[in-house]
């Protein structure tokens, strides 16, 4: 049963922010729909009664206290920077933006 | 943002035939020393970037850890609010890209809020109580900050880009959203300004945040939304972001309902979309429309573990709660001596804390109202600006009514060393000397005015040697003439009376 | 002709330090040697750093002269994995989307390696972002099976794996999502250990599936797993999953082991990891090992999980969905590499997208995709939400069988190293790799791999033990045990019957 259409993972491509090729686009609504299809197979023990486990192990509050610790230089800060300026990270026009 | 083809209501028409519905949205950053997951210091007006870890910068490993101050700030407020406090709630990731969101993704909180369920008492103008119902209360972190930089043909120029700076990123927040607020009629704006004002004084009576709104500490999402009638369905709403100060919050839900009332009436629909709040036009403008944008793809952080505050340290937070506003408004009445009316005006002027820092500075509750709501009151008004935002300090008015109290200078010449003040000429002192403003106190030149006064006007210096002393003030004002204002009024009535008696 | 250094043990290796027949610039400079003679072929490194390396080397032997008290493994030399993070060191997770990019921070557990002063050889290859199970993902190229380089390594760690096997470095640091660390060293006949969750602190670790991650020691022996994971290991205030207890006594718990007594130790074969799909020499194997545990004292008996069966599912929903998430940073705004769109507007938003489309590989493009559309609307419960329930079920199986049993055991992989590109096209294939060692990661317990042979088909295989949570130290004892009852059958380590590489000039 086919699961993801070629829309759909389109749809799922603009949500993660990567530009698919049209070949790209053919291929992963193909091999998602096996994954897919693998994973259905799960939903026959998952039933309601089951409570859901997001940690591996159950920890409660851990927090640190309000104390600082040394920042990074700034110069570390923007090493790795595309592009820079003034100590800031010179990033493309935001559409939507003033 | 082009503004010319947009229809308004008039607001009195518009809410005469449709009922409005808030719904309000307040961001706080708590004032703790460091972010809300990283040990990075967070101080306003530091070099861009300079306050960043790994962490609030998100780069590649960073992992999270809870802030225990803000957690605690976090439940004072929620129990301000009158809220329920969870057992255990958890954080969970809200998933957009934006480039001031360093992660790609918020940490906040989504089906697990640390505080739900609440209300706010809000004191309106004439006294009235209106109850705002709360949702919740969740905690979350800031974003980064963008800059634009416009290119060098304007907005439509490829050339345009952004700076960022993630100082502010991580820095923690306190979200607070209210149930949709209705039977708020005419009064909507209001409501909603008083609402936020309410706010921010918890905020500040709690000493979780030093609530500027000039400095963003506080940020308003105003969602409105209008119906046919109170019986009818909610309308559509929309979410004006970012209102940054109680006049623009109260302007920016009274703009709404005039364009939503114009849409209305037009047969068309309201788009439900998140509006920008536009300061000096006084207008909200279109931003993205909300449905394709709003999948978050929400789910638990698994870098956090549950947020579970033990019962003993909510009953002790409890415990330990500050005087809240109202109690604290209600006994700085009794101690100032105001009439009710008196208090309500200085409440509705935001004048409560300038107040209570003036006469903390030694100036009588009477002086200090009087300057606060007589000459900064029309000042501010004239100027378009908050009563805080004037360039003048509690110490310097309190300075002002000491110099009137020890007779140094009368009311007069107070408004003009004031205004001095205001110009940035300095403390109401240095002003007063500069000026030369000072009254005049020594006998001798007021002697020989008053001489000069009674010789000029004979017929006057012989009703009052006639014992009638009706006409004594135009000598008084012939004096206040001559020395330029400078003369103690008092004074010059004293010794007109030993002169000719 | 000299000894060759590189062929000793660490835990050997750090005994003649303390002796002081041997300076770790000498074992350092072997290790470089080797490095420079075989990984043209294996190219189990992405960056070797040799000036920095021999740097540690010296301060280290100036310090031992010194008469500074040292570490136990100061002075030995170390792999790390390229998706741990290093100052100063190139950090690039096998992806084109951080090349070049130098971390301006260390990983936790890289500041205690370097506290303790091991020489940092370089950074070990591995699939892109760790997604993967053959290291064939690498954005710079496989890394080759010592045992026979037209086969893959394993995966993701498939380079720190080889660069032990090909006596590269005698330590090498790997992570395990879902079988990363114990599956290359099944097929490469080396010991890998995944700690407990919690056990050694993710700090640094650039995370692919954050409830699953775990750092762990890759080493010719168990006991050196044992010594490196009590460096690594242990709480870290950055991490709100470290577990704040002490480790237990795993150095203590491996010699113990190699007593050779497990007398009093009970064994379960889990029913579930064994059968259908695994290779006939991998049975075989299997069954001998367990005969010579039973040999050594230990109860052997069969546990039934029944809901391993649904892990691999729920493995595939989780791991995708949280990975979406910690992979949204990577966007070309404020490190690593940023691509413009071919045509139209240069926004924001179109470089993030065409960064992501060009930085990004496909098995890291496909498992992005399926995590985003399992997290988005209306999807989240019937997915994510579904496998944290299967979560649920997994764990209560491992509670019940600790029930019974002190440690559970199975083949670590179901097959031996299968030859490079054989499963690309099918990545279900290539997820079946990781059926025995997933349950671990979900309920976050503790696993070892320890090599118990050749395949027919003379390629090596493993055999996992795996042990309640914050039992770390029953793996070591096991493995232990089982693989000095191994050498000594062999007369030699597995390694030994590895065919020589041939040594490029
Ligand atoms: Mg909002
Ligand atoms: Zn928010």
């Amino acid at each position: 049963m086919s699961t993801i259409s070629r829309d759909e993972v389109a749809r799922v491509a603009a949500l993660a922010r990567i530009e698919l090729r049209p070949d790209e686009v053919d291929r992963l609504a193909g091999e998602l729909d096996v994954i897919v299809d693998a994973i259905a197979q799960i939903s026959s023990v998952a039933t309601p009664d089951v409570p859901a486990t997001s940690h591996p192990l159950p920890l409660t509050n851990v927090y640190r206290e309000d104390v600082p610790v040394p920042a990074l230089a700034v110069a570390d800060v923007l090493a790795g920077a595309p592009d820079a300026q003034d100590g800031r990270f010179a990033v493309p026009q935001i559409l939507g933006e003033e | 943002m082009s503004t010319s083809t947009v229809d308004l209501v008039d607001y009195d028409d518009a809410v005469r035939r449709y009922d409005p519905v808030l719904g309000l949205e307040v961001h706080v950053e708590l004032g703790t020393r460091t972010k809300m997951f990283c040990g990075a210091e967070v101080e306003f007006g530091g070099d861009p970037n300079s306050q960043v870890t790994p962490v609030s910068l998100g780069l590649p490993g960073a992992l999270p850890v809870v802030n225990r101050t803000a957690v605690e700030y976090a439940i004072k407020i929620g129990l301000a609010l009158n809220c329920s406090i969870a057992e255990s709630c958890r954080f969970a990731r809200k998933n957009y890209f934006y480039p001031d969101n360093p992660k790609n993704f918020q940490t906040s909180q989504y089906d697990e809020p640390i505080a739900y369920d609440g209300y706010l008492d809000v004191e309106l103008e004439d006294g009235t109580v209106f109850r705002v119902e709360i949702e919740r209360a969740h905690m979350e972190e800031d974003a980064g900050k963008n800059t634009h930089v416009g290119g060098a043909d304007g907005r439509i120029s490829g050339a345009e880009y952004s700076l960022v700076d993630y100082n502010r990123a991580g820095i923690p927040l306190v979200e607070i959203v209210t149930r949709p607020i209705t039977g708020v009629g005419e009064r909507a704006p209001e409501i909603a300004r008083a609402y936020v004002r309410t706010l921010r004084d918890i905020f500040r009576a709690l000493g979780v945040s030093e609530a500027r709104m000039e400095r963003g500490n506080v940020r308003a999402d105003v969602n409105l939304s209008l119906r046919p009638t109170p019986e009818s369905p909610l309308g559509t709403r929309t979410e004006t972001k970012n209102v940054n100060s109680f006049r623009s919050v109260e302007r920016a839900v009274r703009y709404e309902v005039s364009r939503q009332a114009a849409v209305l009436d037009a047969g068309a629909t309201v788009i439900q979309e998140t509006r920008h709040w536009h300061e000096l036009s006084g207008i909200t403008s279109s931003g993205r429309v909300k449905s394709d944008a709003e999948d978050y793809r929400y789910f638990p952080e698994p870098d956090l573990v549950p947020v579970a505050p033990s019962r003993d340290w909510v009953e002790r937070l409890r415990a330990e709660q500050p005087e809240l506003p109202v109690e604290r408004r209600r006994r700085l009445q009794g101690e100032w001596g105001y009439a009710d009316a008196e208090m309500r005006d200085v409440v509705n002027a935001d004048a409560v804390d300038l107040i209570e820092a003036t006469v903390a500075a030694g100036s009588s509750p009477a002086g200090a109202r009087k300057w606060w709501m007589g000459e900064l009151a029309r000042r501010a008004k004239s100027d378009d600006v908050e009563l805080a935002a004037l360039p003048v300090s509690p110490a310097q008015v309190a300075q002002l009514q000491g110099l009137v109290d020890s007779g140094r200078i009368n009311d007069k010449l107070a408004r003009q060393a004031l205004e001095g003040v205001l110009a940035g000429e300095g403390d109401p002192e240095d002003v007063v000397v500069a000026r030369g403003l000072e009254v005049v106190s020594d006998d001798g030149p007021l002697l020989e005015a008053i001489d000069a006064a009674l010789a000029a006007q004979p017929d006057i210096a012989e009703k009052i040697r006639g014992g009638n002393l009706g006409p004594v003030g135009a000598i008084i004002g012939a004096v206040m003439k001559a020395t330029r204002g400078q003369a103690d009024a008092g004074r010059v009535r004293e010794l007109v009376v030993e002169r000719v008696g | 002709m000299s000894e060759d250094l590189t062929r000793l043990t660490a835990a050997d290796m750090a005994a003649r330090l303390v002796a002081g027949t041997v300076t770790s610039v000498e074992l350092t400079q072997a290790h470089l040697d080797r490095i420079a003679a075989v990984d043209g072929d294996v190219h189990a490194f992405l960056h070797v750093s040799a000036d920095d390396a021999l740097a540690t080397a010296r301060d280290i032997d100036a310090r031992r002269v010194a008469g500074e008290d040292l570490h136990p493994l100061a002075g030995v030399p170390i792999a790390i994995k390229d998706v741990v993070v290093t100052r100063g060191m190139p950090t690039t997770a096998g992806s084109k989307i951080l090349e070049g990019w130098v971390p301006p921070y260390d990983a936790t557990l890289v500041e205690r390696v370097r506290a303790a002063g091991l020489p940092i050889l370089g950074k070990t290859n591995m699939d892109e972002f760790a997604m993967g199970s053959s290291t064939e993902h690498s954005a710079y190229g496989p890394t080759r099976n010592p045992w026979d380089l037209d086969r893959i390594p394993g995966g993701s760690g498939g380079g720190s794996a080889a660069a032990v096997a090909a006596f590269e470095a005698p330590l090498a640091v790997g992570t395990d999502t879902g079988g990363s660390i114990r599956q290359p060293g099944a097929v490469t006949g080396t010991v890998g250990v995944k700690p407990t969750y919690g056990g050694v602190s993710r700090y640094g670790l650039i995370a692919l599936a954050s409830s699953l991650d775990q750092a762990g020691p890759v080493t010719r022996t168990v006991l050196d797993s044992a010594l490196l994971h009590e460096l690594i290991g242990g709480h870290d205030p950055r991490d709100s999953t470290s577990i704040a207890e002490d480790l237990p006594p795993l150095v203590d718990a491996a010699r113990r082991g190699a007593s050779g007594d497990l007398r009093g130790m009970r064994i379960g074969v889990v029913t579930e990891l064994d059968g259908d799909g695994y290779q006939e020499g991998v049975r075989a194997r299997f069954a001998e090992s367990l005969d010579l545990l039973r040999g050594l004292g230990a109860e052997v008996v069969e546990v039934s999980c029944p809901h391993f069966e649904y892990a691999l599912g729920a493995y595939y929903l989780i791991l995708p969905s949280e990975a979406s998430s910690n992979l949204a940073k990577f966007d070309g705004m404020r490190f690593g590499l940023r691509a413009e769109p071919a045509e139209g507007p240069v926004t924001a938003e179109r470089v993030m997208a065409a960064t992501r489309g060009q930085g990004f590989g496909d098995e890291v493009k496909r498992r992005i995709i399926l995590g985003t559309y399992a997290l988005s609307a209306g999807y989240y419960d019937a997915y994510y939400g579904s496998a944290q329930k299967v979560r649920t079920l997994v764990q209560r199986d491992f509670d019940a069988a600790f029930e019974q049993v002190d440690v559970l055991v199975s083949p670590t992989a179901p097959t031996t190293a299968f030859e490079l590109g054989a499963k690309l096209d099918d990545p279900l294939a290539m997820y079946l790799n990781d059926v025995a060692t997933i349950p671990a990661n979900l309920a976050g317990v503790p696993g070892l791999s320890v090599p118990n042979g050749v395949s027919d088909d003379g390629l090596p295989v493993g055999f996992q033990v795996l042990a309640p949570a914050k039992a770390d130290d029953r793996l070591y004892r096991v493995g232990a045990a089982l693989e000095r009852a191994l050498e000594t059958s062999w007369g030699g380590p597995i390694l030994a019957q590895a065919p020589e590489l041939e040594v490029k000039p």
